[in-house]
C-alpha cells in the first residue's frame, strides 16, 4: 500500500493509490453469427475489439460511449460472463482469463456487477431479505435466518427501511430496486464491482439519489468501480479516469478533468460538444456527427472512426491507431497525434 | 381563416385551459392532469418538463384525443385550437386535424411505425388521408419529404422497411411523418430520449430547422433539462399532474422559484461544474390513488415546507412578469377566500 499518495490528497474521494486491481490487456471478445442449416459461423460481430487498460485500487474508471460499442460486453467479459476471444484479465495479480471451475468461484466473490434495469435483475418470487442474503448463502453454508442481522444492516446502509426486509421486489419503485441490487452487490464486500448503466432507467432526481449513494459506498468499503455507462455528465460525475469506446475500441483513456478540458479524439470531441447543455446562455459550437455507426460485424478498414471524422487523413483509412501516451496519462488511438 | 392568423399574430394557437384528465383505477377516475392551463404561440417552441408520472405525456395525448377509450377521459376543461374546441370534437372531426394541422412524434419509432409497410407507405397513408394527390405525386412527395428530414439516398429508403433503417434513421422518418401536411403545430413528446448522444444532436438540429422553415408552433415533452435549455422558448414544469412553474427559458435556468425546480436543476450532474454531491429529492412521486387531496402534492417531500403547505393548495400565479409559480412561499400564490373554497371542493 502507499499511504503516502493516502496522506497527501486533500481530497477525501481521491483514495487512489498504485496498486492495480484490475488490468485487461488486448481483450477481445468477438460473437459468432450462425447461418446456413449446419449453423456455421458465417460471421463474427466484433463486440470488443483489442481494449487494453486498468484499473487501479479504489479508483473509479468510467467507461462510456454510444449504444453498440461493446461497453457492456467489455463488462460482462471482466467478471467471466461471457468468455474472452483473446487477451488477458488479470484480477488482483491473478491471471482470471481462463479459469474455470472452483478457483473461478472463488474469484467470484470478489467482483460483482450493478444491473441496469432494476426491474429484470431480481428475481419476482424471492423476499427482499432473501434476495440480499442469496450471494452470502452462494458462498458460506450460512442460513437466511443466521444473515438476518447483516442484511438488516445492509437495508439501512443503502437507505432502505428495515420492513422492506419480508416485501418483495414488486412493491418498490425504480429507484428503491436498484438500491436492493447495489446491496446485493455489496453482501459479500467485494473489491471490484461493474455498474452497468446503473441509473439509466431512472428519473433525474432518483438518478441523483443512487449516484450519492455510490459515492458514500465507496469511501465507506473502499470499493473500485467500473461505471459503465452512454450519459457523459453521469460518467464525468462519478469517475477519478474515463475510457471513451467506439466500435469495440478504447480510442482514448485520461483523467477526467483532462478529457474534458482538452478532449484529444475526434470522437470524444463530438461526443462531448452533443450533450445539451442546461443552460440557455451558453450555446456553444456542434460537431455533429455524419450518419451512424458503421456495423460491427464489417467495421471500416483503418482507423474504425474515419468515415465519420472531420479529420481523416489518407492513412486513417489504411492504419489502425493505437493508444499511445499523448500527455502524462492522457492516452489516444489517433493519427494525428503521431 | 388565413386572414384571421394574420391578423391576429400574437393570438395564442393553442389554448388549454383548466385541463383535468382522469384514468380509472378499480372503477374510480383519479386526475392525472390537474387543472393545467396554458397556451402555445404561433412559431413557439413550448418546453414540458416533469419526471416520469407528472401527467405530461397524458397533456399531449389529451390534446390529440388519444386516450385510451374506456379508461382516460378529459373531465373538464377546454382546448382552444384556431378557434375550436377539441375537446368537443367527434372522432371524425378530429381525424381531419390531426395529422394534418396538429402532428405528433412519439419517444419511440421502433413501435410507432408500423414494420409490415414500407415507409413510402406510411408517409403517403397521411397524404392520401388530408390531400387530393395522385398516386404518382404522392410518391414524389414523400421521397421531397424523406430529403428534407436529411434522409441520403431518399428514392431508395422510401422502399425499405422500419427494421432496415437505424434508430436515428427511424425517428428522421416519424419527422417526415409528421410535417407532411406542413402542420400548426407539432407535439413531439420525448423525440430523443431512446437515441445516442451524438444522434440526438443530429435530430435537435433538424427539429430545429424545420420548425423555421414549417413556420410551426412545437410543443417539446422531455424529462432532459439539457434539452429544454438548448430548443425551448417557454417551459413548463409540471409535478404530479400540475403545472409548478412556467415562465421563459432564460428565466427557469437562472431565477427558478419553485423549490421541486431548483432541486430538480441541483439534481443533474452538469458537464461545467465539478459537485461532490448531487442534490437529490427524499422520496418518491405519490401515486394517482394516494394523491394528497388539499395542500401542495409536492409537500411532503418539499425541504422548505410549511405546516400551511398540507391544508392549503397554492394556486398558480405570476410572481414577475410572465413567471408563473405556485407555491405558497410566494403570496400570490396564496388564495383568496372564494378561490379556497373552491379548491376544497375539488
Amino acid at each position: 500500500m502507499n499511504t503516502e499518495v493516502k496522506e497527501t490528497t486533500t481530497n477525501i474521494r481521491d483514495k487512489r493509490n498504485n496498486d492495480v486491481l484490475l488490468e485487461v490487456r488486448n481483450l477481445k471478445t468477438y460473437y459468432p453469427i450462425k447461418g446456413g442449416i449446419f449453423r456455421k459461423t458465417v460471421a463474427v460481430v466484433k463486440a470488443v475489439d483489442d481494449i487494453s487498460f486498468e484499473i487501479k485500487k479504489g479508483e473509479t474508471l468510467g467507461l462510456v460511449g454510444e449504444s453498440g460499442c461493446g461497453k457492456s460486453t467489455a463488462g460482462r467479459t471482466i467478471l467471466r460472463l461471457l468468455d474472452a476471444t483473446d487477451g488477458q484479465i488479470i484480477f488482483d495479480g491473478e491471471d482470471i482469463t481462463n479459469i474455470r471451475g472452483v478457483s473461478l468461484r472463488k474469484v467470484r466473490k470478489d467482483f460483482q456487477m450493478v444491473f441496469q434495469d432494476p426491474y429484470a435483475s431480481l428475481n419476482p418470487m424471492m423476499m427482499v431479505g432473501d434476495l440480499i442474503s442469496e450471494p452470502i448463502r452462494n458462498f458460506t453454508n450460512r442460513s437466511s435466518k443466521d444473515l438476518k442481522p447483516e442484511v438488516m444492516e445492509l437495508l439501512t446502509k443503502v437507505g432502505l427501511p428495515e420492513d422492506a426486509y419480508y416485501k418483495y421486489p414488486h412493491e418498490f419503485s425504480g429507484g428503491q430496486r436498484q438500491r436492493i441490487g447495489i446491496a446485493r452487490a455489496l453482501a459479500l464486500r467485494p473489491k471490484l464491482i461493474i455498474a452497468d448503466e446503473p441509473v439509466s432507467a431512472l428519473d433525474v432526481s432518483v438518478q441523483s439519489q443512487v449516484l450519492n449513494l455510490l459515492k458514500e459506498l465507496q469511501d465507506e468499503f473502499d470499493l473500485t468501480f467500473l461505471f459503465i455507462a452512454h450519459d457523459l455528465s453521469v460518467v464525468k460525475h462519478m469517475s477519478n479516469r474515463i475510457g471513451v469506446m467506439y466500435l469495440g475500441g478504447l480510442v482514448e483513456v485520461a483523467e477526467k478533468s483532462s478529457l474534458y478540458a482538452e478532449p484529444l479524439h475526434p470522437y470524444t470531441q463530438a461526443l462531448i460538444s452533443a450533450i445539451p447543455e442546461p443552460d440557455p446562455r451558453k450555446k456553444k459550437e456542434r460537431i455533429i456527427l455524419e450518419g451512424d455507426v458503421p456495423s460491427p460485424i464489417d467495421p471500416p478498414k483503418g482507423c474504425t472512426f474515419h468515415p465519420r471524422c472531420a479529420h481523416a487523413m489518407p492513412e486513417c483509412q489504411q492504419v489502425k491507431p493505437t493508444l499511445k501516451e499523448v500527455k502524462p496519462g492522457h492516452r489516444v488511438a489517433c493519427h494525428l497525434y503521431n | 381563416m388565413s386572414v384571421n392568423t394574420q391578423l391576429h399574430k400574437d393570438a395564442p394557437l393553442l389554448e388549454v385551459k383548466n385541463l383535468e384528465t382522469a384514468f380509472s383505477i378499480d372503477g374510480q377516475y383519479y386526475n392525472a392532469v390537474d387543472n393545467v392551463s396554458f397556451s402555445v404561440k404561433p412559431r413557439e417552441i413550448v418546453g414540458i418538463v416533469g419526471e416520469s408520472g407528472c401527467g405530461k405525456s397524458v397533456m399531449s395525448l389529451s390534446i390529440m384525443k388519444l386516450l385510451p377509450k374506456g379508461i382516460g377521459k378529459i373531465k373538464s376543461g377546454s382546448i382552444h385550437f384556431e378557434g375550436v374546441h377539441l375537446e368537443k370534437m367527434s372522432d371524425k372531426e378530429i381525424n381531419s386535424i390531426r395529422g394534418k394541422d396538429i402532428a405528433m412524434i412519439f419517444q419511440e419509432p421502433m413501435t410507432s411505425l408500423n414494420p409490415v409497410f414500407s415507409i413510402g407507405f406510411q408517409i403517403q397513408e397521411v397524404l392520401f388521408n388530408h390531400m387530393k394527390i395522385s398516386k404518382k405525386e404522392a410518391r414524389l412527395k414523400s421521397i421531397a419529404l424523406l430529403k428534407s428530414v436529411g434522409i441520403s439516398r431518399p428514392e431508395k429508403i422510401v422502399d425499405e422497411y422500419p427494421h432496415q433503417l437505424s434508430g436515428g434513421m427511424r425517428q428522421r422518418v416519424m419527422i417526415a411523418i409528421a410535417i407532411a401536411c406542413q402542420p400548426k403545430l407539432l407535439i413531439a413528446d420525448e423525440p430523443t430520449t431512446a437515441l445516442d448522444v451524438t444522434v440526438q444532436a443530429q435530430i435537435l438540429e433538424l427539429l430545429k430547422d424545420i420548425q423555421k422553415v414549417n413556420d410551426m408552433s412545437v410543443i417539446l415533452i422531455t424529462h432532459d433539462l439539457g434539452v429544454v435549455a438548448e430548443m425551448c422558448d417557454e417551459v413548463i414544469v409540471m409535478y404530479a399532474g400540475k403545472i409548478v412553474e412556467k415562465t421563459d427559458v432564460d428565466t427557469l435556468f437562472h431565477d427558478p422559484k419553485h423549490p421541486y425546480t431548483k432541486l430538480l436543476m441541483g439534481a443533474i450532474p452538469r458537464m461545467d461544474e465539478d459537485v461532490e454531491v448531487l442534490s437529490s429529492i427524499k422520496g418518491i412521486v405519490p401515486s394517482l390513488k394516494n394523491m394528497p387531496k388539499v395542500g401542495c402534492k409536492f409537500a411532503a417531500r418539499c425541504p422548505q415546507a410549511m405546516p400551511e403547505c398540507t391544508s392549503i393548495t397554492p394556486i398558480l400565479a405570476e410572481t414577475d412578469e410572465g413567471h408563473e409559480v405556485s407555491c405558497l412561499l410566494y403570496p400570490t400564490s396564496r388564495p383568496r377566500e372564494g378561490v379556497l373554497h373552491n379548491e376544497y371542493r375539488g
